[in-house]
Protein backbone atom coordinates (compact mmCIF):
# COMPACT_ATOMS: atom_id res chain seq x y z
CA UNK A 1 0.00 0.00 0.00
CA UNK A 2 3.17 2.16 0.89
CA UNK A 3 6.48 2.86 -0.11
CA UNK A 4 8.37 5.50 0.80
CA UNK A 5 11.47 6.05 2.78
CA UNK A 6 12.00 9.02 5.29
CA UNK A 7 13.12 9.34 9.04
CA UNK A 8 12.60 11.98 11.78
CA UNK A 9 15.72 14.05 11.12
CA UNK A 10 16.39 13.41 14.89
CA UNK A 11 15.82 9.59 14.89
CA UNK A 12 18.79 8.13 16.13
CA UNK A 13 17.64 4.37 15.30
CA UNK A 14 17.69 5.24 11.11
CA UNK A 15 21.31 5.89 11.15
CA UNK A 16 23.40 8.90 8.98
CA UNK A 17 21.41 9.22 5.64
CA UNK A 18 24.71 9.69 3.77
CA UNK A 19 27.38 7.67 4.76
CA UNK A 20 29.85 10.03 4.31
CA UNK A 21 28.60 11.89 7.49
CA UNK A 22 28.89 9.35 9.74
CA UNK A 23 31.94 8.18 9.54
CA UNK A 24 30.88 4.90 8.66
CA UNK A 25 32.49 4.80 5.32
CA UNK A 26 36.18 5.60 6.85
CA UNK A 27 35.60 3.13 9.26
CA UNK A 28 34.69 0.16 6.78
CA UNK A 29 37.25 1.61 4.36
CA UNK A 30 40.34 0.71 7.01
CA UNK A 31 38.98 -2.91 6.29
CA UNK A 32 38.36 -3.21 3.06
CA UNK A 33 40.26 -5.85 1.79
CA UNK A 34 41.17 -5.93 -2.06
CA UNK A 35 38.61 -8.79 -3.17
CA UNK A 36 35.38 -6.36 -1.17
CA UNK A 37 37.19 -3.59 -3.27
CA UNK A 38 36.61 -5.57 -6.27
CA UNK A 39 32.99 -6.57 -5.17
CA UNK A 40 31.93 -2.79 -4.67
CA UNK A 41 33.72 -2.27 -8.08
CA UNK A 42 31.36 -4.76 -9.33
CA UNK A 43 28.38 -3.10 -7.34
CA UNK A 44 28.85 0.11 -8.71
CA UNK A 45 28.97 -1.10 -12.66
CA UNK A 46 25.72 -2.58 -11.77
CA UNK A 47 24.36 0.38 -10.57
CA UNK A 48 25.89 2.39 -13.04
CA UNK A 49 24.63 -0.17 -16.15
CA UNK A 50 21.18 0.22 -14.62
CA UNK A 51 20.80 -3.28 -14.03
CA UNK A 52 19.98 -5.26 -10.80
CA UNK A 53 21.67 -6.44 -7.41
CA UNK A 54 20.75 -9.58 -6.42
CA UNK A 55 20.97 -11.10 -2.92
CA UNK A 56 24.50 -12.53 -2.94
CA UNK A 57 25.98 -9.81 -4.86
CA UNK A 58 28.98 -7.45 -3.06
CA UNK A 59 27.19 -4.43 -1.92
CA UNK A 60 27.86 -1.41 0.61
CA UNK A 61 26.78 -2.10 3.87
CA UNK A 62 25.09 1.65 3.93
CA UNK A 63 22.73 0.02 0.33
CA UNK A 64 21.94 -3.02 2.51
CA UNK A 65 20.32 -1.04 5.51
CA UNK A 66 19.02 1.86 3.41
CA UNK A 67 17.06 -1.40 2.07
CA UNK A 68 16.51 -3.02 4.72
CA UNK A 69 14.68 -0.16 6.76
CA UNK A 70 12.81 0.92 3.45
CA UNK A 71 11.82 -2.32 2.64
CA UNK A 72 10.55 -3.01 6.51
CA UNK A 73 9.22 0.07 6.67
CA UNK A 74 7.16 -0.60 4.01
CA UNK A 75 6.23 -4.18 4.79
CA UNK A 76 5.22 -2.66 8.13
CA UNK A 77 2.93 -0.63 6.34
CA UNK A 78 1.16 -3.35 4.52
CA UNK A 79 0.27 -5.05 7.68
CA UNK A 80 -0.50 -2.14 9.66
CA UNK A 81 -2.77 -1.02 6.66
CA UNK A 82 -4.95 -3.87 7.05
CA UNK A 83 -6.39 -2.18 10.51
CA UNK A 84 -8.31 1.39 9.16
CA UNK A 85 -10.11 -0.97 6.60
CA UNK A 86 -10.40 -4.60 8.64
CA UNK A 87 -12.67 -2.11 10.96
CA UNK A 88 -15.32 -2.30 8.48
CA UNK A 89 -15.47 -5.71 7.51
CA UNK A 90 -18.55 -6.30 9.88
CA UNK A 91 -19.93 -3.34 9.25
CA UNK A 92 -20.25 -3.50 5.23
CA UNK A 93 -23.39 -2.32 3.79
CA UNK A 94 -23.64 -5.50 1.09
CA UNK A 95 -22.07 -8.70 1.11
CA UNK A 96 -20.77 -7.45 -2.31
CA UNK A 97 -18.76 -4.85 -0.21
CA UNK A 98 -17.92 -7.36 2.47
CA UNK A 99 -16.31 -9.68 0.00
CA UNK A 100 -14.26 -7.18 -2.05
CA UNK A 101 -13.14 -5.72 1.59
CA UNK A 102 -12.06 -8.88 2.73
CA UNK A 103 -10.05 -9.68 -0.37
CA UNK A 104 -8.57 -6.37 0.00
CA UNK A 105 -7.59 -6.13 3.39
CA UNK A 106 -6.54 -10.00 2.17
CA UNK A 107 -4.50 -8.61 -0.50
CA UNK A 108 -2.72 -6.01 2.16
CA UNK A 109 -1.55 -9.11 4.07
CA UNK A 110 -0.13 -10.57 1.19
CA UNK A 111 1.89 -7.10 0.31
CA UNK A 112 3.33 -7.07 3.70
CA UNK A 113 4.56 -10.88 2.86
CA UNK A 114 6.03 -10.28 -0.35
CA UNK A 115 8.01 -7.78 0.89
CA UNK A 116 9.15 -9.37 4.35
CA UNK A 117 10.42 -11.95 2.21
CA UNK A 118 12.24 -9.46 -0.08
CA UNK A 119 13.78 -7.92 3.36
CA UNK A 120 14.99 -11.51 4.56
CA UNK A 121 17.37 -11.80 1.04
CA UNK A 122 19.21 -9.05 2.58
CA UNK A 123 20.12 -11.02 5.65
CA UNK A 124 17.62 -10.05 8.31
CA UNK A 125 15.34 -12.49 10.28
CA UNK A 126 11.68 -12.17 9.72
CA UNK A 127 11.00 -12.24 13.89
CA UNK A 128 13.70 -9.57 14.27
CA UNK A 129 11.60 -7.58 11.75
CA UNK A 130 8.14 -8.08 13.51
CA UNK A 131 10.14 -7.11 16.67
CA UNK A 132 11.51 -4.01 15.59
CA UNK A 133 7.73 -3.03 14.46
CA UNK A 134 6.28 -3.97 17.82
CA UNK A 135 8.82 -2.50 19.81
CA UNK A 136 8.52 1.01 17.68
CA UNK A 137 12.14 0.71 16.36
CA UNK A 138 10.79 0.80 12.79
CA UNK A 139 8.14 2.73 11.87
CA UNK A 140 5.32 2.68 9.50
CA UNK A 141 3.25 4.92 7.29
CA UNK A 142 1.94 7.80 9.34
CA UNK A 143 -1.43 7.50 7.05
CA UNK A 144 -2.65 4.83 9.10
CA UNK A 145 -2.37 6.47 12.63
CA UNK A 146 -5.91 8.66 10.82
CA UNK A 147 -8.84 6.52 11.91
CA UNK A 148 -11.67 5.08 9.62
CA UNK A 149 -14.90 6.98 11.07
CA UNK A 150 -17.05 6.31 8.18
CA UNK A 151 -17.95 3.70 5.52
CA UNK A 152 -17.07 6.70 3.33
CA UNK A 153 -13.30 6.24 4.57
CA UNK A 154 -13.00 2.75 3.29
CA UNK A 155 -13.70 4.57 0.03
CA UNK A 156 -11.43 7.55 -0.04
CA UNK A 157 -8.36 5.00 1.37
CA UNK A 158 -8.78 2.90 -1.87
CA UNK A 159 -8.69 6.10 -3.82
CA UNK A 160 -6.85 8.57 -2.40
CA UNK A 161 -4.51 6.19 -0.21
CA UNK A 162 -4.01 3.19 -2.50
CA UNK A 163 -4.10 5.85 -5.67
CA UNK A 164 -0.81 7.92 -4.12
CA UNK A 165 0.55 4.17 -2.99
CA UNK A 166 0.61 3.29 -6.35
CA UNK A 167 2.28 6.77 -7.78
CA UNK A 168 5.03 5.76 -5.34
CA UNK A 169 5.19 1.81 -6.03
CA UNK A 170 5.07 2.02 -10.09
CA UNK A 171 8.86 3.66 -9.85
CA UNK A 172 9.87 1.49 -7.19
CA UNK A 173 9.29 -1.90 -10.09
CA UNK A 174 12.41 -0.49 -11.28
CA UNK A 175 14.31 -0.13 -8.22
CA UNK A 176 18.03 -1.13 -8.45
CA UNK A 177 17.60 -4.15 -5.66
CA UNK A 178 16.08 -7.18 -7.48
CA UNK A 179 14.12 -8.90 -5.16
CA UNK A 180 12.32 -5.07 -3.89
CA UNK A 181 11.60 -4.69 -7.49
CA UNK A 182 9.62 -7.94 -8.09
CA UNK A 183 7.42 -7.39 -5.41
CA UNK A 184 6.75 -4.25 -6.26
CA UNK A 185 5.69 -6.02 -9.57
CA UNK A 186 3.26 -7.70 -7.85
CA UNK A 187 1.64 -5.55 -5.79
CA UNK A 188 1.05 -2.98 -7.98
CA UNK A 189 -0.71 -5.46 -10.42
CA UNK A 190 -2.76 -6.04 -7.40
CA UNK A 191 -2.99 -1.94 -6.32
CA UNK A 192 -4.77 -1.15 -9.04
CA UNK A 193 -8.17 -3.49 -7.86
CA UNK A 194 -7.69 -1.52 -4.57
CA UNK A 195 -7.61 1.84 -6.25
CA UNK A 196 -10.78 1.03 -8.27
CA UNK A 197 -13.05 -0.15 -5.83
CA UNK A 198 -12.66 2.56 -3.53
CA UNK A 199 -13.68 5.16 -6.48
CA UNK A 200 -16.32 2.91 -7.30
CA UNK A 201 -17.74 3.04 -3.71
CA UNK A 202 -17.57 6.59 -3.20
CA UNK A 203 -19.12 7.07 -6.55
CA UNK A 204 -22.07 4.94 -5.89
CA UNK A 205 -22.14 7.19 -2.22
CA UNK A 206 -22.35 10.82 -4.61
CA UNK A 207 -25.14 9.19 -6.49
CA UNK A 208 -27.00 8.00 -3.51
CA UNK A 209 -29.04 10.67 -0.78
CA UNK A 210 -27.46 13.79 0.27
CA UNK A 211 -26.31 12.28 3.78
CA UNK A 212 -24.73 9.52 1.78
CA UNK A 213 -22.74 12.63 -0.32
CA UNK A 214 -22.10 14.19 2.57
CA UNK A 215 -20.18 11.43 4.07
CA UNK A 216 -18.08 11.01 0.76
CA UNK A 217 -17.47 14.87 1.00
CA UNK A 218 -16.20 14.94 4.67
CA UNK A 219 -14.22 11.58 4.21
CA UNK A 220 -12.54 13.12 0.87
CA UNK A 221 -12.03 16.47 3.25
CA UNK A 222 -10.14 14.14 6.15
CA UNK A 223 -7.87 12.03 3.86
CA UNK A 224 -6.39 14.09 1.00
CA UNK A 225 -4.06 15.65 2.94
CA UNK A 226 -2.77 12.78 4.36
CA UNK A 227 -2.50 11.17 1.60
CA UNK A 228 -0.25 14.15 0.01
CA UNK A 229 1.69 13.70 3.43
CA UNK A 230 2.66 10.03 2.30
CA UNK A 231 4.95 11.48 -0.05
CA UNK A 232 7.09 12.55 2.63
CA UNK A 233 8.91 15.67 3.09
CA UNK A 234 9.62 18.37 0.88
CA UNK A 235 13.12 17.29 -0.98
CA UNK A 236 13.22 20.14 -3.44
CA UNK A 237 13.68 23.81 -4.01
CA UNK A 238 13.82 26.34 -1.13
CA UNK A 239 11.89 24.17 1.20
CA UNK A 240 13.39 21.12 0.93
CA UNK A 241 14.13 19.46 3.97
CA UNK A 242 18.12 18.57 4.71
CA UNK A 243 19.10 15.69 5.86
CA UNK A 244 16.84 13.36 3.36
CA UNK A 245 17.23 9.93 1.93
CA UNK A 246 16.12 11.38 -1.70
CA UNK A 247 19.72 12.02 -3.41
CA UNK A 248 21.46 8.86 -1.97
CA UNK A 249 18.89 6.66 -2.72
CA UNK A 250 18.78 8.46 -6.23
CA UNK A 251 22.00 7.65 -7.00
CA UNK A 252 21.80 4.09 -5.77
CA UNK A 253 18.64 3.44 -8.24
CA UNK A 254 16.80 2.56 -5.31
CA UNK A 255 14.73 5.45 -5.86
CA UNK A 256 13.89 7.10 -9.02
CA UNK A 257 11.68 10.59 -8.50
CA UNK A 258 11.60 12.86 -5.65
CA UNK A 259 8.88 13.05 -3.20
CA UNK A 260 7.86 16.44 -4.41
CA UNK A 261 7.57 14.90 -7.75
CA UNK A 262 5.89 11.93 -7.19
CA UNK A 263 3.43 14.34 -5.28
CA UNK A 264 3.01 16.75 -7.79
CA UNK A 265 1.70 13.75 -9.92
CA UNK A 266 -0.45 12.69 -7.98
CA UNK A 267 -2.47 15.83 -7.42
CA UNK A 268 -2.25 15.96 -11.71
CA UNK A 269 -4.00 13.12 -11.65
CA UNK A 270 -6.35 13.20 -8.57
CA UNK A 271 -8.00 16.26 -9.46
CA UNK A 272 -9.97 15.45 -12.28
CA UNK A 273 -11.35 12.18 -10.86
CA UNK A 274 -12.77 14.23 -7.90
CA UNK A 275 -13.89 16.95 -10.42
CA UNK A 276 -15.70 13.26 -11.90
CA UNK A 277 -16.68 12.01 -8.90
CA UNK A 278 -18.01 15.37 -7.81
CA UNK A 279 -16.49 15.75 -4.57
CA UNK A 280 -14.43 18.76 -3.56
CA UNK A 281 -10.91 19.19 -2.62
CA UNK A 282 -10.25 20.13 0.55
CA UNK A 283 -8.11 22.92 -0.51
CA UNK A 284 -8.16 26.56 -1.44
CA UNK A 285 -5.32 26.93 -2.94
CA UNK A 286 -5.51 24.49 -5.65
CA UNK A 287 -5.52 25.64 -8.75
CA UNK A 288 -4.57 24.88 -12.21
CA UNK A 289 -1.40 26.91 -13.17
CA UNK A 290 -1.50 26.93 -17.17
CA UNK A 291 2.77 28.38 -17.48
CA UNK A 292 3.56 25.21 -15.11
CA UNK A 293 1.11 22.90 -16.87
CA UNK A 294 0.39 21.44 -13.39
CA UNK A 295 -1.98 22.14 -10.26
CA UNK A 296 -0.72 24.58 -7.77
CA UNK A 297 -1.49 23.49 -4.40
CA UNK A 298 -1.63 24.31 -0.73
CA UNK A 299 1.29 23.65 1.96
CA UNK A 300 0.46 20.66 3.92
CA UNK A 301 0.61 20.72 7.68
CA UNK A 302 4.39 19.74 8.24
CA UNK A 303 3.64 20.42 12.27
CA UNK A 304 0.84 17.51 12.25
CA UNK A 305 3.04 15.23 9.72
CA UNK A 306 6.14 14.93 12.10
CA UNK A 307 3.72 14.83 15.03
CA UNK A 308 1.49 11.83 13.58
CA UNK A 309 5.31 10.03 12.83
CA UNK A 310 6.14 10.62 16.54
CA UNK A 311 3.75 8.83 18.24
CA UNK A 312 1.20 11.56 18.41
CA UNK A 313 -1.88 10.77 15.99
CA UNK A 314 -5.33 9.55 17.06
CA UNK A 315 -4.47 6.23 16.05
CA UNK A 316 -0.60 5.03 16.84
CA UNK A 317 -1.10 3.23 20.39
CA UNK A 318 -3.76 1.42 19.80
CA UNK A 319 -2.40 0.26 15.97
CA UNK A 320 0.73 -1.54 17.58
CA UNK A 321 -1.35 -2.70 20.26
CA UNK A 322 -3.58 -4.78 18.02
CA UNK A 323 -0.89 -5.45 16.18
CA UNK A 324 1.29 -6.93 19.36
CA UNK A 325 -2.17 -8.22 20.31
CA UNK A 326 -2.84 -10.69 17.11
CA UNK A 327 0.83 -11.77 16.76
CA UNK A 328 0.66 -13.13 20.42
CA UNK A 329 -2.98 -14.41 20.46
CA UNK A 330 -1.59 -16.37 17.04
CA UNK A 331 1.21 -17.70 19.18
CA UNK A 332 -0.85 -21.25 19.58
CA UNK A 333 -1.34 -21.80 15.86
CA UNK A 334 2.48 -21.07 15.14
CA UNK A 335 3.54 -23.49 18.28
CA UNK A 336 0.75 -26.24 17.40
CA UNK A 337 2.09 -26.04 13.62
CA UNK A 338 5.59 -26.54 14.24
CA UNK A 339 4.89 -29.58 17.28
CA UNK A 340 2.96 -31.15 14.42
CA UNK A 341 5.73 -30.71 12.21
CA UNK A 342 8.17 -31.72 14.22
CA UNK A 343 6.50 -35.12 15.57
CA UNK A 344 5.92 -35.55 11.99
CA UNK A 345 9.47 -35.65 11.50
CA UNK A 346 10.72 -37.78 14.59
CA UNK A 347 7.67 -39.92 13.29
CA UNK A 348 9.39 -40.29 9.64
CA UNK A 349 13.03 -40.61 11.43
CA UNK A 350 11.71 -43.69 13.48
CA UNK A 351 10.11 -45.17 10.40
CA UNK A 352 13.20 -45.05 8.49
CA UNK A 353 15.11 -46.81 11.19
CA UNK A 354 12.78 -49.65 11.98
CA UNK A 355 12.65 -49.62 7.82
CA UNK A 356 16.19 -50.44 7.74
CA UNK A 357 16.38 -52.36 10.57
CA UNK A 358 13.78 -54.96 8.59
CA UNK A 359 16.03 -55.19 5.55
CA UNK A 360 13.59 -52.61 3.95
CA UNK A 361 15.64 -49.67 2.61
CA UNK A 362 14.07 -46.68 0.28
CA UNK A 363 13.96 -48.97 -2.25
CA UNK A 364 10.71 -50.08 -1.37
CA UNK B 1 8.29 -24.21 23.25
CA UNK B 2 10.78 -21.18 21.98
CA UNK B 3 8.96 -19.55 19.32
CA UNK B 4 11.98 -18.89 16.66
CA UNK B 5 11.26 -17.86 12.80
CA UNK B 6 9.97 -20.95 11.01
CA UNK B 7 11.96 -23.06 8.15
CA UNK B 8 12.18 -20.66 4.88
CA UNK B 9 11.03 -22.62 2.26
CA UNK B 10 11.23 -20.94 -1.58
CA UNK B 11 8.31 -21.06 -3.73
CA UNK B 12 8.21 -21.92 -7.58
CA UNK B 13 5.20 -21.52 -9.53
CA UNK B 14 4.16 -22.79 -13.14
CA UNK B 15 1.72 -20.17 -14.59
CA UNK B 16 0.30 -22.46 -17.40
CA UNK B 17 0.53 -25.81 -18.66
CA UNK B 18 3.56 -25.64 -20.98
CA UNK B 19 5.50 -22.95 -18.93
CA UNK B 20 8.43 -23.97 -16.31
CA UNK B 21 7.68 -23.18 -12.72
CA UNK B 22 9.42 -19.97 -12.03
CA UNK B 23 10.63 -18.55 -8.61
CA UNK B 24 8.17 -16.15 -7.44
CA UNK B 25 9.33 -15.45 -3.80
CA UNK B 26 9.37 -17.31 -0.29
CA UNK B 27 7.05 -18.03 2.61
CA UNK B 28 8.12 -19.39 6.41
CA UNK B 29 6.06 -22.60 6.98
CA UNK B 30 6.60 -25.47 9.53
CA UNK B 31 6.87 -27.67 7.25
CA UNK B 32 6.28 -28.35 3.38
CA UNK B 33 3.16 -29.08 3.22
CA UNK B 34 1.68 -26.29 4.94
CA UNK B 35 4.41 -24.34 2.84
CA UNK B 36 2.61 -25.71 -0.43
CA UNK B 37 -0.47 -24.06 1.42
CA UNK B 38 0.91 -20.87 2.49
CA UNK B 39 2.79 -20.54 -1.29
CA UNK B 40 -0.76 -21.19 -2.30
CA UNK B 41 -2.76 -18.38 -0.52
CA UNK B 42 -0.08 -15.70 -1.02
CA UNK B 43 1.28 -16.47 -4.65
CA UNK B 44 -2.03 -17.45 -6.54
CA UNK B 45 -4.84 -15.63 -4.93
CA UNK B 46 -5.60 -14.40 -8.57
CA UNK B 47 -5.07 -17.91 -10.41
CA UNK B 48 -1.66 -17.45 -11.19
CA UNK B 49 -1.22 -20.68 -11.19
CA UNK B 50 -1.93 -24.41 -12.03
CA UNK B 51 1.43 -25.82 -9.85
CA UNK B 52 3.71 -25.22 -7.03
CA UNK B 53 6.83 -26.30 -5.97
CA UNK B 54 8.70 -25.49 -2.32
CA UNK B 55 11.97 -26.16 -1.81
CA UNK B 56 13.79 -25.98 1.63
CA UNK B 57 15.70 -22.57 1.49
CA UNK B 58 18.18 -24.09 2.86
CA UNK B 59 18.55 -27.20 0.58
CA UNK B 60 19.36 -24.73 -2.73
CA UNK B 61 23.34 -25.23 -3.39
CA UNK B 62 23.74 -21.89 -5.71
CA UNK B 63 26.96 -21.04 -7.83
CA UNK B 64 28.33 -18.40 -5.63
CA UNK B 65 28.29 -14.88 -7.53
CA UNK B 66 32.23 -14.45 -5.89
CA UNK B 67 33.58 -16.65 -8.47
CA UNK B 68 31.17 -15.47 -11.34
CA UNK B 69 34.11 -15.18 -13.89
CA UNK B 70 36.42 -18.19 -13.48
CA UNK B 71 32.80 -19.89 -13.19
CA UNK B 72 31.41 -18.96 -16.03
CA UNK B 73 34.61 -17.93 -18.41
CA UNK B 74 34.87 -21.41 -20.25
CA UNK B 75 31.90 -20.66 -22.24
CA UNK B 76 33.37 -17.28 -22.85
CA UNK B 77 36.16 -18.29 -25.78
CA UNK B 78 33.92 -20.95 -27.28
CA UNK B 79 32.22 -19.09 -29.96
CA UNK B 80 32.23 -21.43 -31.86
CA UNK B 81 28.86 -22.70 -30.14
CA UNK B 82 27.04 -20.08 -31.70
CA UNK B 83 25.25 -20.58 -35.11
CA UNK B 84 26.47 -17.63 -35.97
CA UNK B 85 30.29 -18.32 -36.53
CA UNK B 86 30.06 -20.37 -39.23
CA UNK B 87 30.64 -18.54 -42.35
CA UNK B 88 28.96 -20.35 -45.69
CA UNK B 89 27.31 -19.21 -49.01
CA UNK B 90 24.34 -16.50 -48.61
CA UNK B 91 22.31 -18.21 -51.29
CA UNK B 92 22.21 -21.49 -49.38
CA UNK B 93 18.24 -21.60 -47.84
CA UNK B 94 17.27 -23.04 -44.71
CA UNK B 95 20.56 -23.04 -43.09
Amino acid sequence: MYGNDFAEPDDPGAGPLNAADGGAVEAAAAHVDTKAQQGLETFDAIIAADQRIEPRDAMPEEYRQTLIRQIAQHAHSEIIGMQPEGNWITRAPSLRRKAILIAKVQDEAGHGLYLYSAAETLGIDREELLDRLHTGKQKYSSIFNYPTLTWADCGAIGWLVDGAAIMNQVPLCRCSYGPYARAMIRTCKEESFHQRQGFELLWELMRGTPEQQAMAQDATNRWWWPALAMFGPRDTGEHAVTGGHTEQSMAWGIKRFSNDDLRQKFVDMTVPQAQRLGVKIPDPDLKWNAERGHYDFGEIDWDEFWRVIKGDGACNSARIERRVTSHQQGAWVREAAAAYAAKQRQRAGAGAQAGAADGEGSAA
Amino acid sequence: MSEGTLPLFEVFVRAKRGLSHVHVGSVHAPDATMAVRNARDLYTRRQEGVSIWVVAASDIVASSPDEKDSFFDPAGDKIYRHPTFYDVPEDVEYL
